[in-house]
């Protein structure tokens, strides 16, 4: 569907060189709700604009549906970039029209006649669930409902893909929850793809199934959201995982096991279990876990200061509950 | 006062209206693209053009750095060419538009750099062309800013409306320059002042009321 070809971004000024994104290459396939993470300053926005060439990317190429866009004409260009909808972190809805009228904007710049046009911005307004802010202006609305009015804004000319640059990120928690649920549904109901943009580990936790992790420009390991949380390779992943990480290995004598729950049944008592069966206490440092659907997601940190007889038993108990494990601290 | 003087200000007022009024129009006939092709050639906007860019800014300028009385002079024998004749208040119109007409090109450029990069972006992502996005984003959502800037406009050219009162220009600046200056008739100087006053207070309140009512961002 999305195609990177070695591409590099760089942006030149008359005093600096700076080199936003350098040598990435990766493939979206159709379906995927594909996440690319990383701190500030990685490229991110960068490399989501050189999608539909809001960026130009300096070499390699983008395809879109096998299409090489870097080779395409600006009229062209705008017909693909009609087939990706986009979305932002500050919203950039038009604050002159009402949100019917914006709704509305990239149907008229399609050519779509007037009245179909309305049609159509109604039934979108119903997928988002604010039928009954069709008049009013984006002023009147909050940050969670700017942002509906805008996915619908996007998906309104029934795009292939959907871009969202930090989408949620100006967003309370409650709110990025409510707008990700959306965005999943708009998935599964729709097909359409999405990419998303994030510095949030939970963002791709919540909806992505493949993830990219960036840095420094550079796209530093790739896979499934699983594969990439249960055993990340690359020092910014790891960060991004569990951003206290690495103090909580450099205290000297202390055993810490990050436990890692993958959809796990949340009902039953695993850290319970684990002190019953080797008669240790263990000490939770932290816990970031989620129930979702009776089912546990998330990870955990337990410090102990036991053996390597008990530490055996430990793993041991994990491995028989096919619960991911990572060991930290002090090993002899 | 007498009659006569008052029949003269009440004139005055008619011819300074007319000569504001349709100068101003003209102006924006004129300022209004050529503020808009100033914008989008800048850089890094939708038609980058350093050329182009560069020509519009020096063409603004000059006719901007030139005072506004000499230009007049300077202007004359244009104004008899378009006009047919350099006396009277539309006479008058002619070098008016032409000093203002840049004016408003600086006005109208501003106020399309207020309008959020980030918008018109998302319009760009959106697959609209340049002439779209000018046309559908970038002057409608610069309204409210575009007619405050008209009041500014409107101000300025009343201004210069009553400086041409001294080549023979008319409205209510030939009226203070001829009884108030000429004839040391201070009452009537006096007078004209105040009725410039309030018009432009009027220009401004109406301009400014009929914004805050256009204005969507402010509505709650």
């Amino acid at each position: 569907m999305i195609k990177f070809e070695h591409v590099s971004k760089e942006f030149i000024s008359s005093k600096t060189r700076f080199l936003a994104v350098e040598n990435v290459s990766f493939e979206v396939q159709k379906g995927d709700i594909y996440g690319i993470i990383g701190f500030s300053g990685a490229g991110k926005s960068t490399l989501v604009r050189c999608i539909n060439l809001l960026e130009v990317p300096t070499i390699g190429n983008v395809y879109f549906d096998g299409v090489n866009l870097t080779k395409a004409g600006p009229r062209e260009l705008r017909k693909y970039r009609q087939k990706m909808g986009m979305i932002f972190q500050q919203f950039n809805l038009l604050a002159q029209r009402t949100v019917l009228e914006n709704i509305c904007y990239p149907l008229e710049v399609a050519g779509v006649k007037k009245r179909e046009a309305k049609e159509r911005a109604e039934e979108l307004l119903k997928l988002v669930g604010l039928e009954d802010k069709a008049n009013a202006y984006p002023a009147q609305l909050s940050g969670g409902q700017k942002q509906r009015v805008a996915i619908a804004r996007a998906l309104a000319t029934n795009p292939e893909v959907l871009l969202c640059d930090e989408a949620t990120s100006a967003l309370d928690p409650i709110t990025t929850k409510s707008i990700l649920e959306l965005l999943k549904e708009i998935n599964q109901k729709l097909g359409v793809t999405i990419v998303i943009i994030t510095h949030e580990m939970g963002v791709v936790k919540q909806i992505c199934n493949r993830v990219a992790v960036m840095s420094g420009g550079v796209i530093e390991e790739e896979g499934t959201v699983k594969d990439v949380f249960l055993n990340p390779k690359s020092e910014t992943a790891r960060k991004l995982i569990l951003p206290a990480r690495e103090k909580l290995l450099e205290t000297g004598e202390r055993r810490v096991l990050r436990i890692v729950f993958d959809g796990q049944s949340s009902f039953e008592p695993i850290i319970a279990q684990l002190v019953l069966e080797t008669n240790t206490l263990v000490n939770i440092l932290g816990a970031d876990t989620e129930n979702i659907g009776g089912r546990a997601y998330g990870q955990m940190l337990i410090e102990h200061q036991s053996d390597r007889a008990v530490m055996k038993k430990m793993k041991d108990f994990l491995r028989r509950k096919g619960i991911y494990f990572e060991e930290g601290g002090s090993q002899e | 006062m007498r009659q006569e003087i008052i029949e003269l200000l009440l004139l005055g007022i008619g011819e300074t209206l007319y000569m504001t009024l349709v100068s101003t129009a003209a102006a924006y006939v004129l300022g209004v693209p050529l503020g808009v092709l100033v914008y989008i050639t800048d850089s890094d906007r939708i038609c980058e053009n350093r050329v182009l860019n560069l020509i519009t800014g020096v063409i603004i300028n000059l006719v901007r750095s030139v005072p506004f009385l000499i230009l007049l002079v300077a202007l004359l024998p244009f104004t008899r060419w378009v006009a047919g004749t350099t006396i009277g208040s539309t006479a008058t119109i002619v070098p008016l538009v032409v000093a203002a007409a840049p004016f408003v090109a600086r006005l109208v450029e501003s106020s399309l750099k207020e309008v959020d990069a980030g918008v018109i972006e998302a319009a760009k992502a959106m697959g609209s062309s340049p002439a779209q996005i000018i046309y559908k984003v970038l002057l409608p959502e610069a309204k409210p800013s575009l007619f405050v800037g008209s009041t500014i406009a409107l101000a300025t050219i009343l201004g210069y409306s009553a400086m041409a009162g001294f080549v023979g220009g008319g409205g209510l600046g030939a009226v203070a320059i001829n009884y108030g200056y000429y004839r040391y008739q201070t009452n009537v100087m006096l007078v004209t002042v105040i009725l410039l006053v309030i018009i432009v207070q009027l220009f401004q309140e109406v301009g400014i009321r009929f914004v805050n009512k256009i204005d969507k961002r402010t509505k709650q």
